[in-house]
């Protein structure tokens, strides 16, 4: 009954595309508004929190290598870290504001273990393509937080941070297990 | 002075219909997405032939599930989030 790589994928872009419409809406009314109610001033640290926590199993069951493994339990720590801190912000159990750069130090960690456990070049199949897309956007991702971490009211760094979770969600969403990209596939991608 | 005021008040409905009608958005939006996904790669929705899939492609559907973000997030988040709004815009405004 273990479900197909693919379609762990798949369930966790429906994640990030709810997260990402979350923080675009409160890109735009404001954190202020946003904040009225404890529910949803909780909803991002705790997504980012459980996201780490389930990123547990797919490191034990859909790991096929050492690096792998690695990759994804390093990631899973960071995503931990990242949204215990944000919890702790939001609750004020943390006063310093510094403990917001939890939050690109995750994304750089998970958008360096992207692009170091996959090996093949960005051609090779789609999945491959996906995950260096994905480790880029991470990347790209933790620049935008650290702007966010000097300028937390900036709307075009909220709404940015906002488009990096829904930009994840597009790319999980075009994983398949195997198949070709631009129509080019490597005939080493395992379709025989 | 009245007609500065009138103006202010003014710019501030715009602001506050503009924000309104753009979180109103967000759901619809996704869920046109995914409507249009589901028109353009058919064969992602498996419901159409139950017997061909195993249970995983037949419980997770991305283009119904896109569909179903955009309805949660509409019917769930925005209601709430929309008072609010309403309610700081308005108090801002006295």
């Amino acid at each position: 009954m273990k479900p197909p790589p693919e379609v762990v994928h798949w369930m966790f872009a429906v994640g990030f595309l709810f997260l990402g419409l979350c923080l675009l809406a409160e890109a735009i009314v404001g954190r202020e508004v946003w904040r009225r109610r404890s529910w949803r001033a909780y909803l991002w640290p705790s997504v980012a929190f459980l996201m780490g926590i389930l990123m547990w199993p797919v490191m034990v069951f859909f790991t096929s290598s050492a690096i792998h493994m690695l990759a994804h339990g390093v990631w899973a720590q960071a995503m931990m870290v990242a949204g215990a801190a944000q919890l702790a912000l939001v609750r004020g159990k943390l006063q310093n504001q510094l403990w917001n750069l939890t939050v690109p130090f995750a994304l750089a960690v998970s958008g360096a273990a992207f692009l170091i456990h996959e090996q093949n070049p960005w051609l090779f199949s789609r999945a491959a393509f996906l995950h260096h897309a994905l480790g880029w956007t991470a990347l790209v991702g933790a620049v935008i937080t650290l702007g966010l971490c000097a300028r937390p009211r900036s709307p075009v760094f909220n709404a940015g941070f906002a488009l990096v979770f829904l930009a994840f969600a597009t790319l999980l969403f075009c994983d398949r297990n195997v198949a070709p990209i631009f129509g080019h596939l490597s005939p080493l991608a395992g379709t025989r | 002075m009245d007609a500065e005021l009138v103006r202010e008040r003014a710019e501030a409905r715009t602001k506050q219909s503009r924000r309104h009608t753009a979180v109103t958005a967000l759901g619809p939006l996704t869920a046109l997405a995914g409507l249009i996904w589901a028109l353009v790669q058919p064969y992602r929705i498996t419901l159409l032939e139950p017997d061909a899939h195993s249970f995983w492609y037949l419980a997770v559907q991305p283009p119904l599930l896109v569909i179903l973000a955009g309805a949660i997030f509409h019917f769930w988040v925005v209601p709430g989030l929309l008072a609010d709004l309403e309610e700081v815009e308005g108090r801002r405004k006295r």
